[in-house]
């Protein structure tokens, strides 16, 4: 469904230092410097795919998107989504995907978000029976009874996102670009966009490719992994296969019946937290059958729990670490 | 998408502008009222005229010019340069780039809805204050319906050359300064200042020559019934090849720039 070969994208910039000094010179000379976006990006995605894109701000995520959406062209290298070359923007190519930007809404700021739908049904010449059965259906997916009427400035942030995802979803498109889409969002709201757009992808056997700062977000939803760093894609995998090849370690979780000392936990592993009733161990996979044995039998345990490390501490571990490491 | 597509969606795209124009009826007041200069130059010229005529021009005929003007200039207005170069700026005309149908149609539907609402606040007032001063139109019918395709062909002029500036905004920052530049010799040379024919000889051959008469000036001259049918047909099609041209240079200009267009927030 998408194919990108060694894409690569560079932009310009102007340089200027701050100062009048430099906004004088600056009317005469402005030095470029040449910026790589995206750095020789090769990867495949297949027809119903969840792929969760993540990176640093500035990695390359949304450039990439953007290149894989028709809005910016490639510097080099060869780009295939849905057997269309993006960046011609054909009007059938148009009419297979969406772009969903989180900080970006295409609803008519002073309408109801209705008027925009009607707009979108006569820009994509949506059959009648059609648009009405995926409104429908969306409304009933995102809950928006209620919602379509009121000008789009008075609905709230969780609310006019889940029009924005209405609206860009009403042609059906088979592709989905989703670039933060949960961003600003409450927890629930967050969980109701994410179960939404797999829902979509169920029922419409649907392309997601997905960017997004909230770690719940790509675990909930993708089951495959695209880790950008500084332009350059630094692994290709599932997620649970990242997290064990960069933080091998296991968190023990033990609930305690009485306080215990220190010294007693670190012979068990390393002591990432500890209170009178909880400690939180850092123990390594070789270690981990023993660890537990150890920790049921001498010590006043209530309740161990065995977890992988918290994703946000993987990915900034993977970024510190930097490209060589993480490498797949 | 192709024109026929297009024309399908023409009509809603009319629509939600409208309802669009509906929903800012306050600014929309407040941009109708401010364009008033017709109105400030009539005043000014009525009390030289006072006197006795001023280049063949009496008091009522500077009303019947300057009320013309005001009706011509409020039926043919446009703003996709403001809204262009704000959305290029802001990353927005991303969003406009992904859907199936050209921005710039989509544009000129949003601008062209706003025209019969307009329409309803102008015709009327300004229809009333022209009665005053009908003894200076034009009586001959053909020129009355000629108006029409000359009113389409400024608003077409105006739009398109508003979205070639504005469309400049994708090379250079200063687009919208370079539109000001623009509006600040076409209100001299579209007559919206001054009857072209006031102008000294020379004056007056360079603007005659030029397309900024064909935005406002023209459609004037057709309600004041300065020309045969012979000479105002020439015209109109002198208004029209100028329509012509500026479609085909937007056009280029726009795709050149697209395919320099980076997105901004990338």
């Amino acid at each position: 469904m998408i194919a990108v070969e060694r894409l690569r994208k560079s932009y310009f910039v102007h340089r200027r230092e701050p100062g009048l000094r430099a906004a004088l010179r600056s009317l005469v000379h402005r030095p470029r410097e040449e910026v790589k976006a995206v750095d020789g990006v090769t990867f495949r995605v297949g027809a119903g795919e969840r792929v969760g894109f993540l990176g640093p701000n500035g990695a390359g995520k949304t450039t990439t998107l953007k290149v894989l959406s028709g809005l910016l062209h490639p510097t080099s290298g060869h780009v295939s989504v849905a057997g269309h070359t993006p960046q011609d923007r054909s009007p059938d190519f148009l009419r297979q995907i969406t772009l969903v930007m989180g900080q970006k809404q295409q609803l008519l700021w002073d309408l109801p978000p209705s008027e925009t739908f009607l707009l979108n049904r006569a820009i994509y010449d949506i059959p009648r029976p059609q648009y009405d059965e995926t409104l429908a259906e969306l409304t009933d997916l995102l809950g928006l009874r209620g919602l379509l009427d009121k000008p789009t400035r008075q609905l709230s942030l969780g609310e006019r996102m889940k029009c924005e995802l209405a609206v860009a979803l009403l042609h059906r498109p088979r592709i989905l670009f989703l670039d933060e889409p949960t961003i600003g969002l409450d927890v629930t709201m967050q969980a109701t966009v994410r179960g939404f757009v797999r829902a979509y992808n169920e029922r419409f056997g649907a392309t997601v490719l997905l960017t997004s700062h909230y770690m719940d977000d790509v675990a909930a939803l993708c089951p495959r992994v695209l880790v950008i760093d500084h332009g350059r894609l630094i692994y290709d995998g599932s997620l649970d296969e990242l997290v064990r090849r960069v933080r091998p370690d296991k968190r023990v979780l033990l609930k305690l019946s009485r306080p215990v000392e220190a010294r007693d936990l670190t012979k068990l592993g390393s002591i990432v937290s500890q209170t009178d009733a909880q400690a939180v161990l850092q123990v390594s996979q070789s270690e981990l059958q023993g660890a537990v044995q150890r920790a049921l039998a001498q010590l006043p345990v209530v309740d161990l729990t065995v977890e992988d490390p918290p994703l946000e501490e993987v990915m900034r571990e993977l970024f510190e670490r930097g490209v060589a490491e993480g490498a797949a | 998408m192709s024109l026929r597509a297009a024309a399908r969606a023409y009509p809603a795209l009319l629509r939600a502008g409208f309802a669009g124009a509906v929903a800012y009826r306050a600014e929309f007041l407040i941009w109708m009222f401010s364009t008033n200069m017709p109105l400030i130059m009539l005043a000014l010229w009525a009390a030289v005229a006072r006197s006795g005529p001023v280049g063949g021009y009496t008091q009522r005929g500077f009303a019947a010019y300057y009320l013309s003007t005001l009706l011509v200039r409020l039926l043919t207005g446009s703003w996709v340069v403001w809204e262009l170069t704000m959305e290029i700026r802001q990353g927005v005309l991303a969003l406009r780039l992904l859907r199936p149908l050209h921005p710039l149609i989509a544009y000129s539907a949003e601008n062209l809805a706003a025209v019969p609402l307009r329409g309803i606040v102008a015709i009327p007032v300004v229809s009333i204050l022209l009665w005053t001063a009908r003894g200076q139109l034009g009586h001959d019918p053909l020129l009355w319906l000629m108006l029409l395709p000359a009113l389409l062909g400024a608003w077409l002029l105006t739009f398109l050359v508003m979205a070639l500036i504005g469309t400049l905004a994708l090379y250079v920052e200063s687009a919208a300064s370079l539109f000001e530049a623009w509006l600040g010799v076409s209100a001299v040379l579209s007559g919206y200042l001054v009857p072209l024919d006031l102008f000294p000889q020379a004056v007056q051959r360079i603007a005659l020559a030029l397309p900024f008469r064909f935005l406002l000036s023209f459609p004037v001259e057709l309600m004041l019934g300065k020309h045969g049918r012979g000479e105002s047909f020439a015209l109109l099609g002198a208004q029209w090849l100028y329509v012509a041209f500026a479609l085909l240079a937007t056009n280029l200009v726009w795709r050149a720039g697209l395919r320099r267009y980076s997105a901004y927030g990338g």
